[in-house]
């Protein structure tokens, strides 16, 4: 499994972060920047890599070949052979688990990075109980880790991990352990933390409330390699990777531009669309789901459209509307869906199996260029 | 009533409401009955045969409270011994991989095999006077056959692997989880060894040091191959008993009783609030 | 146990019959009582004793009584003669719960009075062997010890048996006969043990039996000593009424007590009783 050589550094983000490694047994390339002050959620499926991009920042973990630089300080260097070991970065971490030290009680935990630093105990319970109020959670302060809901948990654990002083904050799928109920609370303070106080934050998550919420910007990982990035705006109403698409709720189709306008899929079917992609380059076409129009014939030509047949996998039911999703694509890509009425369902009598046909305005459906090509796919392994 | 049926009257629920054991058979209770009467009907045996009447002027004689005082000094000094250096070489066992740490792992375990006057043999060829580090303390004067020392080094060679294999498993189960966060934090390793990794495993290293206190108080077979008996210096508990034996049975079964309850005393005392470990 | 007889109101020929009948049976039977106590007759030629017997002796004795029992085994084919070793006062213990032995022979009369004390033993103790003290260094005898004053000497790590056992016994009586006062660096509570810490070459001196020097061949220099004849450590035999092959057994005793004993026993180091 020998690989290529590392990737050249950017200029960009001096002072921010910087991460470029590759880690070849866990079959990771990875290069990024992110200024300071701004939050970069990192999407993608299980096994994408998510959880080793963040252990390789905090100094968990070791790469093959790479560099990662934190606000102009070199924390690791293959080439140099440095390596500032994880509890000199100053980089603070948060999982799922609030991990609490049960030993000891939630003013003992939060005080417990100032402590380690050198300050004295009535210092650092100072600090402890500033944090403590920051979060809201003083009156947890002589409890025990045992004694709180997960949601109070999560409360302690920001409060520690904050009074630990850190120059980055890596979070990893915070709120994905809480209850419905517990997660927006801990979302909003997440929120007043990270944004109203300029905090540089990388953000692990698979929901995308927490995404708009936190970030700035946006990196989706797909089998170890960035496959899309750019800011959450940008990403989320115009995804380029199958991911963002599904997370965004678009239907992506991949293909290559053959005449202006045109997009022939690798299975060949043609869509036509709007956009500026150039002819003979990779483009993927993007329509919403409300704009898809589903009949039991092909209609007859009349207004410039597509006509995508398609075999009816499962019908999803979203509050007033129903999702219909077809059968995925030839390539293994996720299979179209369309948004339509409860009414329009019965009319239809629509069910899985069935054969109907997409129909979607040339208007509606945007033609963009590909992303830059990767290394091809891999299997992914845990 | 088939003693099924015994059982069954015995353990079924009654009085007030709890908790229901799962994953018990009833069937288990008998082989763990007979397990019981297996270890505890010689006790009673024993105390059975006892002279209660010249019990006292037995275990209080001067010979007795020598070799009691010597076995708790020695036990306590090779407990803390095995503290020392078994807490380290438990964390390198658990913690860090290296070639060859499954044969290390092996040989610390070797004196749990060894028949202890083997042991004791195997001291004696390293610390004796002609022996491969004893030779050179002899040339600074040092000597360790015969003196107490010689009786604590055998203790520790024989309890050391009880507390290494009961701690390592503790800290294996532990995981790394909280290491992991605490560095993180900003905690130095000296510091996350401290704060987080030794309190989160304190039961199984308590239950470890009892342990290897039980055994260095029992222990006869290494001590009496390399550190000789003499009263005060070297005959402890076990190698009074020893003698005891030869003219006065009575006494060495007075003595025996009085090794027994001082084991147990300590393994009681130190069982009470704690939850995990190997007690 | 022997069993009561009462005299029979019958005939004198049908008694002397009935006698012989009896006698007979007893002969035959595997699982018979005892015989009589003090009767231990040999005839000229060697009389066909079979079975087996297990003999209970001292540790010290376990080199000249394993040549004793071959040569027993020797002379009367069909006998079988196990052995147990161990220290006189385990194997008095060890009789007196049960264990199931036809002779006893004791490194001390001490033990063997405990044994008589308890019923153990079928006749009266014969004394075989004595055994007295001799001083042990390792070879070469690197401290130069030529008297048993010299055990005294602060500068001498001195091994000896604790006072409990025979050969600790013998030593105190020595110690206070001629008034010296050894201060050793370790009781053993075996003289196996005492003889160890001299061979491996702990110990500057130890004290043991001769025979045990003996015994020991090359591996210690032996520093005999004339105020050993103090203590004079005397061996007794006695076969025991839980014999279950008391011909055998009695054979065996008289093995030792006799001629070819007292030359194997001699040939070790003991002396005569």
């Amino acid at each position: 499994m020998n690989r290529a050589a590392e990737t050249t550094a950017r200029a960009t983000g001096r002072d921010g972060l910087r991460v470029h490694a590759r880690l070849d047994h866990r079959d990771v390339d990875l290069d990024l920047d992110l200024e300071p002050g701004q939050v970069l959620a990192v999407l993608g499926p299980n096994g994408a890599g998510k959880s080793t991009l963040l252990s390789l920042i905090a100094g968990l973990v070791r790469p093959d070949r790479g560099r990662v630089e934190l606000e102009g300080r070199v924390l690791t260097d293959t080439a140099s052979g440095e390596f500032v070991p994880a509890h000199a970065r100053g980089v603070a971490m948060l999982s799922q688990q609030a991990l609490l030290f049960p030993h000891l009680s939630v003013a003992e935990n939060v005080a417990f990075a100032p402590r380690s630093r050198g300050e004295t105990r009535s210092a650092a319970r100072g600090i402890a109980d500033r944090w403590l109020h920051e979060v809201e959670a003083d009156e947890l302060a002589s409890r025990r880790p045992t004694q709180l809901s997960g949601g109070q948990a999560q409360r302690v654990a920001i409060a520690r991990a904050l009074a630990a002083d850190p120059r980055l904050l890596l979070l990893d799928e915070p709120m994905a352990a809480l209850d419905v109920g517990s997660a927006p609370a801990v979302r909003r303070l997440l929120r007043r933390i990270l944004r109203e106080e300029r905090r540089t934050a990388v953000l692990v998550t698979h929901d995308l409330l927490d995404a708009l919420a936190l970030a700035d910007r946006v990196i989706v990982l797909e089998s170890g390699r960035i496959v899309e990035r750019g800011s959450v705006r940008e990403v989320l109403t115009s995804p380029r990777s199958a991911f963002a698409a599904r997370m965004a709720g678009v239907n992506l189709v991949s293909g290559t531009i053959e005449e202006q306008g045109i997009l022939r899929t690798s299975w060949g079917t043609t869509l036509s669309g709007i956009g500026e992609a150039a002819v003979g380059s990779d483009a993927v076409a993007l329509f919403r789901p409300g704009a898809v129009a589903v009949h039991l014939e092909p209609p007859p030509h009349a207004s410039p459209r597509n006509v995508i047949a398609v075999t009816i996998a499962e019908l999803d039911v979203h509050g007033a509307t129903v999702r219909v999703r077809g059968v995925d694509h030839p390539d293994g890509s996720t299979g179209p869906a369309a948004d339509v009425t409860a009414a329009a369902v019965a009319d239809l009598d629509l069910a899985p199996g069935q054969h109907v046909y997409f129909v979607v305005k040339t208007q509606e459906m945007e033609l963009h260029p590909a992303l830059a090509p990767t290394a091809p796919a891999r299997p992914t392994d845990n | 009533m088939t003693p099924l049926g015994v059982l069954r009257t015995v353990t079924r629920s009654r009085g007030p409401g709890g908790e229901v054991a799962v994953g018990l058979p009833r069937w288990v209770y008998l082989p763990a009955l007979l397990g019981a009467c297996f270890v505890i009907l010689p006790l009673v045996a024993m105390l059975l045969e006892i002279d209660w009447a010249h019990f006292v002027p037995l275990v209080t004689s001067e010979s007795s409270r020598a070799a009691l005082l010597l076995s708790m000094k020695t036990a306590t000094a090779s407990t803390v011994l095995c503290v020392l250096v078994g807490v380290p070489m438990a964390l390198v066992l658990a913690r860090s991989s290296f070639p060859g740490q499954s044969v290390l792992r092996s040989l610390v375990l070797l004196p749990l095999v060894l028949p202890p006057v083997v042991g004791g043999i195997a001291l004696l060829y390293t610390f004796g006077r002609q022996g491969l580090l004893g030779h050179q303390l002899e040339a600074f004067g040092i000597r360790i056959a015969f003196t107490t020392t010689a009786v604590v080094l055998a203790q520790t060679f024989v309890a050391l692997p009880f507390l290494v294999v009961s701690l390592e498993g503790a800290l294996r189960t532990a995981g790394r989880r909280y290491e992991t966060v605490a560095a993180t934090l900003g905690a130095r390793p000296t510091t996350v060894l401290r704060r987080v990794t030794l309190p989160l495993v304190l039961p199984g290293l308590i239950s470890g040091a009892v342990l290897a206190f039980a055994r260095s108080l029992g222990e006869f077979g290494a001590t009496l191959t390399f550190a000789g008996s003499l009263q005060g210096v070297t005959r402890t508990l076990p190698l009074e008993i020893y003698l005891q034996r030869e003219t006065d049975p009575e006494a060495a079964v007075a003595l025996s009783l009085l090794l027994v309850l001082v084991a147990a005393l300590i393994v009681i005392g130190t069982s009470r609030r704690r939850s995990g470990g190997v007690l | 146990m022997t069993r009561s007889s009462r005299a029979m109101r019958i005939g004198p020929t049908a008694a002397a019959l009935a006698a012989l009948a009896a006698a007979t049976l007893v002969a035959g039977c595997s699982s018979s009582d005892s015989t009589p106590a003090g009767d231990t007759t040999t005839s000229a030629a060697a009389s066909p004793v079979t079975g087996d017997i297990t003999v209970f002796a001292a540790a010290s004795l376990k080199k000249t009584f394993t040549e004793l029992g071959e040569k027993f085994e020797a002379e009367h084919p069909g006998t079988n003669v196990e052995f147990s070793f161990a220290g006189s006062s385990d194997l008095v213990a060890q009789l007196s719960q049960g264990a199931p032995a036809d002779v006893f022979a004791s490194a001390d009369t001490k033990n063997m009075t405990k044994a008589v004390d308890a019923g153990l033993t079928a006749a009266a103790p014969v004394n075989f062997a004595t055994n007295t003290l001799t001083i042990v260094t390792p070879p070469g005898n690197p401290r130069h010890i030529a008297t048993f004053a010299d055990l005294a000497n602060p500068g001498n790590q001195v091994v000896v048996c604790a006072p409990q056992v025979p050969c600790g016994a013998a030593t105190q009586k020595i110690e206070e006969a001629t008034g010296t006062d050894i201060t050793p660096v370790s009781e053993e509570a075996s003289v196996t043990d005492v003889l160890g810490k001299v061979t491996s070459g702990q110990a500057d001196a130890g004290l043991v039996y001769v025979t045990d020097a003996a015994g020991a061949g090359a591996a210690v220099t032996t520093v005999p000593f004339p105020e050993s004849s103090g203590a004079v450590n005397t061996y007794p035999i006695a076969e025991l009424k839980s014999s279950e092959n008391s011909p055998v057994a009695a054979e065996f005793v008289e093995l030792v007590t006799g001629p070819t004993g007292r030359q194997v026993l001699a040939g070790a180091g003991f002396a005569a009783p």
